[in-house]
């Protein structure tokens, strides 16, 4: 399967590695623009961290140590609405979008002041615009009758939500096929070439030609970042997640570790691991992970759990994006980040934007990868 | 790691894993066998310590040869725990185990699957409907608890066991409207060339005729060639019709219990959450794991006995089992190489003419391309109710297998967990893509290989550790 | 009312008897049938009916494959009928749709 293809290469605008939630949403976004957009992927057996992705559509915490990651993340929180109709307007799909609010649910005081002060820490940065609350038991008992007597409280924020990510993943394809974009499965990338004001990108299947090319490949990015004269020191985080079965409607938001969705499944999460590309499950901790739940919900007790995800977060040493234009090679662009779903509407709009016209407002020099190298 | 509670788990107490069992007591291997029913025998010997028909006739000498299986297994001195569930196995071969709501660790330094086969899904449209159920349901009925289905009865598809459970009706005096034999015509030519093969199983082909014989003069209309089988239903709750084609005429038959076969498979479910390696079998339209001549797979200490490994049926599958637990014996040192060898010979010659008339079979029962590969309207993953168009809608859509599959539609992810939609999935893809159904391989199976409560789960943790964000 | 849709009894071996209600209707059964066995001896077609469309099914492969056969028994919801041995006095109930969360079952539901 390795030898080249001597065939003619194929043509695109732009050419994009990785058809994830995070290719995905850039690849809508640069459709708008009017370019000729193809998805290059690994196809099914691809690691797909959208798969694993837990669906929350969330803005407590995040960016408690970099102020520009909470202002993108509520940014995009912000324009999430606005996908999720176009999605449905266009492929009729319905990607189950709720931003009610959410809950952290603690079981320790501990923890749940720990908590706080950090949401009053990320308030005081933003200047006052953070909105939260810290609620005790009887307070949660409010948002959730079935909430056990252990939990100590929870946090609240009136701009979490959560959505379906396998429907997104599915509505993003969709969308971008029906206007005419092309998903190439031939299999990974094997070298990417800068010839002149073109890319030739080579994979098992064939060679593709384009003016510029976005890197959206996870974990992937690892190996092609540097063929592009780019860095991405990602490395993988699995999260083990647990899936019950449908049950009828009991939750009416979501919180950080047990949502319940359109379908009524209830999702479970989720660890964080540090195990190499091992995407698989194990005991010790799903059973962790099921002995949390059944504290905060003692009604899940008795719920049949049918399925377990391992999912390989894709984690750089921060924890935060990497966005970043390549210099060496202008026109080669790369992207990687763990929450897909939370910045999918950033990343179907500004950033989508700021890679088909080279000009943003967004914060993007802290998010270049130097930051790892200083 | 924990040291290992045995030496060899043997998972399924039905021929493979009772004739397993019986010979590793033999070499003196610690040995525990988990079945997930409270009585031994597998489907093929269910309940046969119990056998509760009065009537031996009934389900005939094939049958009441479990009884030796049985009793040879019991002496052996297996560690046997009935009603048990494997949910969980990790790579260093610990067990995790459900009994009774209760869940336990077993580690074992070798493991044997004997899960045996599952019917073959048959989507067909109606195939859902209260009423319809499977051949091999009936047969279990039977066997277990001397139950007959209400009339009018037809059965309808292709294999031998359907050919069996309508003799076995007629002897139990249960009137069977009609036999509906979907086994397409061309069948019959292909599979001639096989028959040599065949021929080294003179005793099974003649069982074969007998069984024809016995349905015809039991007078149950035996109607050859056909299709375009519907279950309808006229109060939306239970099946009270059937129409059919056959000769060129669409027909219309009352009925209150369809029982539909198209053959079994192999229960890979355990194998493919293992990980082993699998390959398409062109012959079965089924997946297999790789195995070696002792049963090993592609996980070394993993082994794979009796129809879980390929269908070849229960007397294949008892000296499988004899032949998988000598060689587990030998590699953790009971035996020499050579002993092993010379008790292996015999069971070889045993199971060479079982397997000779598999390549006859196979062809001869290979279902008709519509119960493979359903049409638009027919459900294929009946616990979240997915049709076939809807996959070719996805396949169509750029879903290049049955992993994107399920996360785009959410086939196989109800509570069968895949079990009976995996097969059609990957070949209703792979026809739609025009790609081998090799290349577009199979769900990922993922634990718990059965569904589990999170109560029980969770019992297994100790008290949480602190949270984690 | 003799019930049409009842599986049948073949002349046994002696075998313990047991008495479960299905739907509240006593049923005579043997010690090691399956609660999916008492469920067809009554008739109770359907004997579910799925979360995803409420479509109406039954027991289908009694080998612990399909789990068409959930039922609620002793007022434990999405019971697999046919792994599970009835006991005397068993209460089984038809599985309408997913899990209720809060223990009543569907019960008196039309």
């Amino acid at each position: 399967m390795t030898q080249a293809t001597t065939s003619g290469s194929r043509t695109a605008d732009v050419c994009l590695v990785g058809g994830g939630l995070v290719g995905m949403a850039i690849a809508l976004g640069l459709q708008r623009h009017g370019l000729k957009v193809a998805v290059l992927d690994e196809g099914d057996i691809a690691l797909r961290a959208s798969r694993g992705n837990f669906g929350l559509v969330w803005v407590q915490g995040k960016g408690d140590t970099l102020p520009e990651y909470a202002q993108i993340t509520r940014r995009s929180a912000r324009l999430w609405p606005d996908l999720a109709r176009r999605l449905r307007e266009t492929t009729g799909i319905d990607v189950q979008l709720e931003q009610r609010g959410g809950l952290y649910l603690c079981l320790t005081e501990e923890e749940l002041q720990a908590r706080t002060r950090m949401l009053t820490r990320m308030r005081d940065a933003a200047g006052g615009d953070y909105p939260f609350e810290t609620l005790d038991l009887a307070q949660v008992r409010d948002y959730f009758p079935d909430i056990g007597d252990e939990v100590a409280g929870a946090t609240w924020c009136p701009e979490d939500g959560h959505l379906n990510p396998l429907l997104l993943l599915r509505a993003l394809t969709e969308h971008f096929r029906a206007q005419g974009g092309v998903i190439d499965n031939g299999g990974r990338v094997q070298d990417i070439d800068r010839q002149g004001e073109a890319f030739r990108i080579t994979t098992p299947a064939g060679v593709w030609s384009c003016a510029k090319l976005v890197l959206a490949a996870g974990l992937g990015n690892r190996e092609l970042a540097p063929q592009v004269g780019l860095s991405a020191p990602v490395f993988p985080n699995r999260g083990q997640v647990l899936i019950a079965e449908r049950v009828h409607h009991f939750l009416d938001y979501p919180t950080g570790h047990v949502r319940q969705t359109g379908e009524g499944t209830v999702q479970i999460g989720d660890s964080k691991e540090d195990v190499g590309f091992d995407s698989g499950t194990t005991t010790d901790v799903m059973a962790q992970i099921a002995h949390r739940a059944v504290r905060l919900f003692p009604l899940l007790r008795d719920v049949k759990m049918v399925r377990a995800w391992g999912a390989l977060r894709v984690m750089t040493p921060d924890g935060y994006p990497i966005y970043e234009a390549s210099r060496e090679c202008p026109g080669a662009y790369l992207v990687t980040c763990h929450s897909g779903v939370t910045l999918g509407a950033l990343h179907e709009g500004p950033l989508a934007d700021w890679i088909a016209r080279d000009e943003t407002d967004l914060p993007l020099e802290v998010f270049h990868a130097q930051r790892f190298s200083l | 790691m924990a040291t290992p509670d045995y030496d060899l788990i043997i998972i399924g107490a039905g021929p493979a894993g009772m004739a397993a069992a019986a010979e590793a007591g033999r070499q003196g291997l610690r040995c525990a066998l988990l079945d997930e029913q409270e009585e031994a025998g597998g489907q093929i010997y269910r309940a046969i310590g119990r056998a509760p028909l009065a009537d031996e006739r009934i389900l005939g000498g094939d049958y009441y040869h479990g009884r030796d299986l049985l009793h040879a297994f019991e002496q052996a001195g297996t560690d046997y725990r009935p009603g048990t569930t494997v949910w969980g196995v990790e790579d260093d071969l610990s067990l995790d185990v459900s009994r009774q709501g209760r869940s336990q660790r077993l580690h074992t330094r070798r493991l044997l699957v004997a899960t045996g086969a599952q019917e073959r899904p048959v989507p067909f449209p109606g195939w859902t409907l209260p009423g319809v159920m499977t051949g091999g349901a009936a047969q279990i009925l039977l066997k277990s608890s001397a139950m007959v289905p209400p009339g009018p009865i037809v059965l309808a598809g292709s294999g031998p066991l359907l050919l069996l459970i309508a003799a076995q009706l007629a002897r139990a005096g249960v009137t069977v409207e009609a036999l509906l034999d979907t086994t397409p015509r061309g069948n019959w030519r292909r599979a001639a060339r096989h028959l040599p093969g065949a021929l080294r199983n003179p005793r099974l082909l003649a069982k074969g005729l007998g069984l024809l014989r016995e349905i015809r003069r039991a007078g149950i209309p035996h109607l050859k060639g056909v299709d375009g089988l519907e279950a309808l239903s006229r109060d939306g709750e239970r099946v009270t019709h059937l129409r059919y084609r056959q000769a060129g005429e669409s027909r219309e038959r009352e009925c209150r219990t369809l029982l539909v076969h198209q053959g079994v498979v192999p229960n890979v479910q355990l194998t493919r959450a293992l990980e082993l390696a699998h390959d398409w079998d062109e012959a079965q339209q089924c997946w297999q794991p790789r195995l070696d001549a002792w049963g090993e797979t592609s996980r070394p200490g993993i082994f794979v006995a009796g129809d879980s490994g390929g269908i070849a049926g229960a007397q294949a599958a008892e000296e499988e089992g004899r032949l998988a637990a000598l060689a587990i014996a030998e590699q953790l040192g009971g035996i020499e190489a050579a002993a092993r060898d010379r008790l292996a010979a015999p069971l070889r010659t045993r199971l060479a003419p079982q397997l000779a008339i598999r390549p006859f079979l196979d062809v001869l029962y290979q279902p008709a391309r519509r119960f493979l590969v359903p049409e638009d309207d027919t459900i294929v993953c009946r616990c979240e109710e997915v049709t076939a168009g809807e996959l070719r809608r996805i396949a169509d859509a750029g879903c290049r297998g049955p992993n994107q599959a399920k996360a785009f539609c959410r086939a196989g992810m109800g509570p069968c967990q895949g079990r009976l939609c995996g097969l059609t999935v990957s070949q209703v893809i792979a026809d739609q893509c025009s790609e081998p159904v090799d290349a577009v391989g199979y769900y990922h199976i993922r634990p718990p290989i059965k569904p589990l409560s999170l109560g029980e789960l969770a019992s297994l943790s100790e008290p949480d550790t602190p949270t984690r964000n | 009312m003799p019930n049409v849709s009842a599986f049948e009894r073949l002349p046994c071996r002696p075998q313990a008897k047991v008495t479960v209600f299905v739907e509240d209707d006593p049923v005579e059964m043997q010690a090691h049938d399956s609660a999916a066995a008492a469920v067809l001896a009554a008739g109770l077609l359907p004997s579910r009916t799925t979360p995803a469309d409420e479509s109406p099914r039954a027991p289908y492969c009694l080998m612990g494959v399909c789990f068409e056969c959930l039922v609620e028994i002793d007022g434990t919801p999405n019971q697999q009928g046919c792994m599970i041995a009835v006991r005397d006095g068993m209460r089984i109930r038809r599985q309408c749709g997913a899990r209720d969360m809060h223990g009543e079952g569907p019960h008196g539901d039309a």
